[in-house]
């Protein structure tokens, strides 16, 4: 599928003289030498990004990285120096002044750090700000704002004005006149980092929760690797203006690209990265039937490294688990069943930090089982102890900077 | 004395208002009728209601925007007024400050847009409100009664040039401080230049809009007072009249008087900029 948001090439040089700064880059000067000898200061260099739709994307980089200017470029509140921009396969760049203003009125709504609130505005009324922008009559557009504020829970509060809210109250009336235009794509400017850390995470989930009720494209600007971690389906990490690494926080942790980006994960608790789906075994398990005899399940076993083997009924919903020494206590006709052990399977993106607990409570592996109870793999105590090994160890090489 | 040097900036002047008089009377004609128009219509308007009515309205004014303590205050002000006799006096002074001020704020909002908008304007402008605010206030009126004659429209005149500057100054200033994000909130919604400022910047800069025509008017006041020089009338008619008969009771008369008017202007206007919150 094409990216919703195409990045080419895109630089901003900040300054007296743009293009001279831009050679500069070309010739292979860095950031503060080109600075020293110019004046002008590059913002954001050579940057390629695909985003694509329905993902949730976040920037990530110290302050002065360049993210906040990246994001402006997306929908030109800042004009790039060169490169293009390309939302769903339209250049942003070459837009007229005319265009620029629907795309940015329908497709493109905007949540800032300072929530950006009118304070002489009701909430309801700020709410509708980007319909009012756009021209809706006042009673269609307070209707779809009311609906907004609904979306984010405020609407009890709609005739209040903004003062008189909390933060986080007045960032969910941000985050509602963003809804309230139903645009495609959301740009998040450090949206939740003027809250307090508990506020904070209640946004992020909240964002989540509109996620899941509908699909948008999200670029998140954030400098909390937390925050990325539990938001981000991707993470695009920033350093000097650019680029230097883009994946999947997994992918990220796992491989950072460079000392910078492995500085970002300083204190972070990798086990709560990691899911169960991450490390069970998926292929190697036998899958019996409810009625399979102990000596069909026993040769099945043998066949594969491990000893364990779990039972799922008609519809491949998980059951038991069965171990091959127990299947010794059994003569080879009976069912297999008999010495199988029932424990509580763990859903696919139970965290790893919480596997630990549940394996110390049953003698069997764990068994994992997505939303409908379909057998997925089984988390062996070795994958386990190996899997937080590593984590640890991962942990510890990145603390020491 | 030979040798010494004679920059002849006064002949410049001169000059400059021959010129004037000369070539650009129709515009000075048109000026004329139309702050005539103006103040008459204030004037005729206000003495048109009964005295004790326009006090109703005004006490009424004073103990809803401001205090029920501002309203008594109002209603004693007022009565002691009537009981001066300067009733008449008081309302040309006020139709005279309401003309001026709605003509400074009419070119000087405008003027005050333009100078947010662009640095270039501001570096212009800005001197020229140097200018307008040091020059002592006498100045304005020779050439306000050279051009005009003398009456009620030059006093306007001189008092239009004497009080515009606040409200440029705080009209740029307001704009101007208005903060980055939520310029970015009004363009990130698809604002364009118009919308940009009468939905996100006027609306924000409305606090500081709201000092800054405060002190216009009150700048009107004082200029008003002194504009009676060239026959403007009104208050500082009585008090001059008082200067001139070295009549101190008559002097003082008038200037409690403005100052009366000048105390209820100000409170008054300054109520305008709050936002009334709905309780609860």
């Amino acid at each position: 599928m094409d990216p919703i948001i195409r990045v080419r090439e895109l630089y901003k040089v900040f300054g007296p003289n743009p293009q001279e700064g831009l050679r500069l880059i070309e010739d292979g000067l860095d950031k503060d030498t080109i600075f020293e000898r110019t004046g002008n200061t590059v913002g954001v260099k050579d940057c390629n990004l695909d985003i694509a739709e329905g993902e949730i994307f976040v920037v990530m980089g110290l302050s002065g990285s360049g993210k906040s200017t990246l994001v402006r470029l997306l929908n030109r509140l800042i004009e790039p120096t060169a490169g293009t921009v390309e939302v769903r396969g339209r250049d942003v760049t070459r837009m007229s002044q005319r265009e620029l203003i629907r795309l940015r009125s329908e497709d493109l709504a905007m949540v800032f750090q300072s929530f950006a609130l009118m304070p002489h505005k009701t909430v309801i009324d700020n709410a509708a700000l980007g319909l009012e922008i756009a021209g809706v009559g006042r009673a269609r557009r307070r209707e779809r704002a009311l609906e907004a504020l609904d979306q984010v829970g405020l609407k009890a509060h709609a005739r209040s004005y903004p003062d008189e809210l909390s933060g986080g109250m007045q960032q969910r009336v941000g985050l509602a006149r963003a809804l309230a235009t139903d645009p495609s794509i959301m740009l998040m400017d450090e949206a939740f980092s003027a809250l307090d850390p508990l506020i904070r995470t209640e946004m992020q989930d909240r964002l989540l929760d509109l996620q899941r009720e509908h699909r948008r494209t999200v670029v998140f600007i954030s400098h909390d690797l937390d925050e990325a971690i539990r938001i981000g389906d991707r993470i695009a990490i920033m350093q000097g203006g650019e680029v230097v690494q883009v994946g999947t926080p997994k992918e990220i942790i796992l491989d950072p690209a460079n000392e910078y980006v492995r500085s970002f994960f300083h204190g972070v608790d990798i086990t709560q990265v990691f899911q169960a789906r991450d490390i069970m075994d998926s292929e190697t398990i036998p899958v019996l039937a409810a009625d399979t005899t102990a000596g069909e399940a026993r040769s099945r076993i043998a066949r594969v490294p491990g000893n364990e083997a779990v039972i799922v009924d008609a519809a491949g919903r998980f059951q038991s688990v069965v171990q091959a020494k127990r299947l010794g206590e059994l003569t080879v006709d009976r069912p297999a069943s008999e010495v199988a052990v029932e424990v509580e399977p763990v859903g696919e993106d139970t965290p790893l930090a919480n596997l630990p607990g549940r394996a110390a409570q049953a003698p069997v592996s764990i068994p994992v089982v997505d939303a409908e109870g379909q057998f997925r793999g089984l988390v062996t105590l070795q994958r386990l102890v190996e899997a937080l090994d590593r984590s640890r160890n991962a942990a510890a090489a990145n603390g020491d900077h | 004395m030979e040798g010494r040097i004679n920059i002849p900036v006064g002949d410049w002047i001169e000059t400059a208002v021959d010129w004037i008089l000369d070539n650009l009377e129709p515009a000075l004609d048109g000026i004329a009728w139309f702050l005539g128009l103006l103040t008459n219509s204030f004037e005729g308007a206000l003495l048109a209601i009964p005295a004790w009515l326009l006090v109703l309205i005004l006490v009424g004014l004073s103990w809803w925007r401001v205090s029920w303590r501002f309203g008594i205050f109002a209603i004693v002000a007022l009565g002691l007024i009537l009981g001066m006799d300067l009733w008449e006096p008081t309302i040309k002074t006020l139709s005279l400050v309401l003309a001026a001020t709605a003509v400074a704020l009419a070119i000087g909002m405008p003027v005050g847009v333009a100078m947010a908008r662009s640095d270039w304007v501001e570096a212009s402008i800005r001197p020229v409100l140097d200018l307008m605010q040091t020059m002592p206030p006498f100045v304005y009126l020779i050439p306000a009664a050279i051009f005009f004659g003398l009456g009620t429209v030059p006093g306007a005149i001189a008092t239009v040039v004497f009080c515009m500057p606040p409200v440029v100054r705080l009209t740029n200033l307001g704009i101007r401080q208005v903060n980055r994000e939520q310029i970015e909130a009004g363009l990130a919604f698809g604002c364009n230049r118009r919308q940009l400022l009468t939905k996100i910047q006027l609306p924000l800069a409305m606090p500081s809009i709201m000092a800054g025509i405060n002190q216009t008017i009150m700048l009107a006041l004082s200029m008003v007072v002194i504009a009676s020089m060239i026959g403007a009338g009104g208050l500082g008619n009585t008090v001059l009249t008082g200067i001139q008969r070295l009549d101190v009771g008559l002097g003082f008369e008038g200037g409690l008087g403005v100052v009366i008017l000048a105390i209820l202007l100000d409170r008054i206007t300054q109520s305008v900029g709050l936002r009334r919150k709905a309780s609860g």
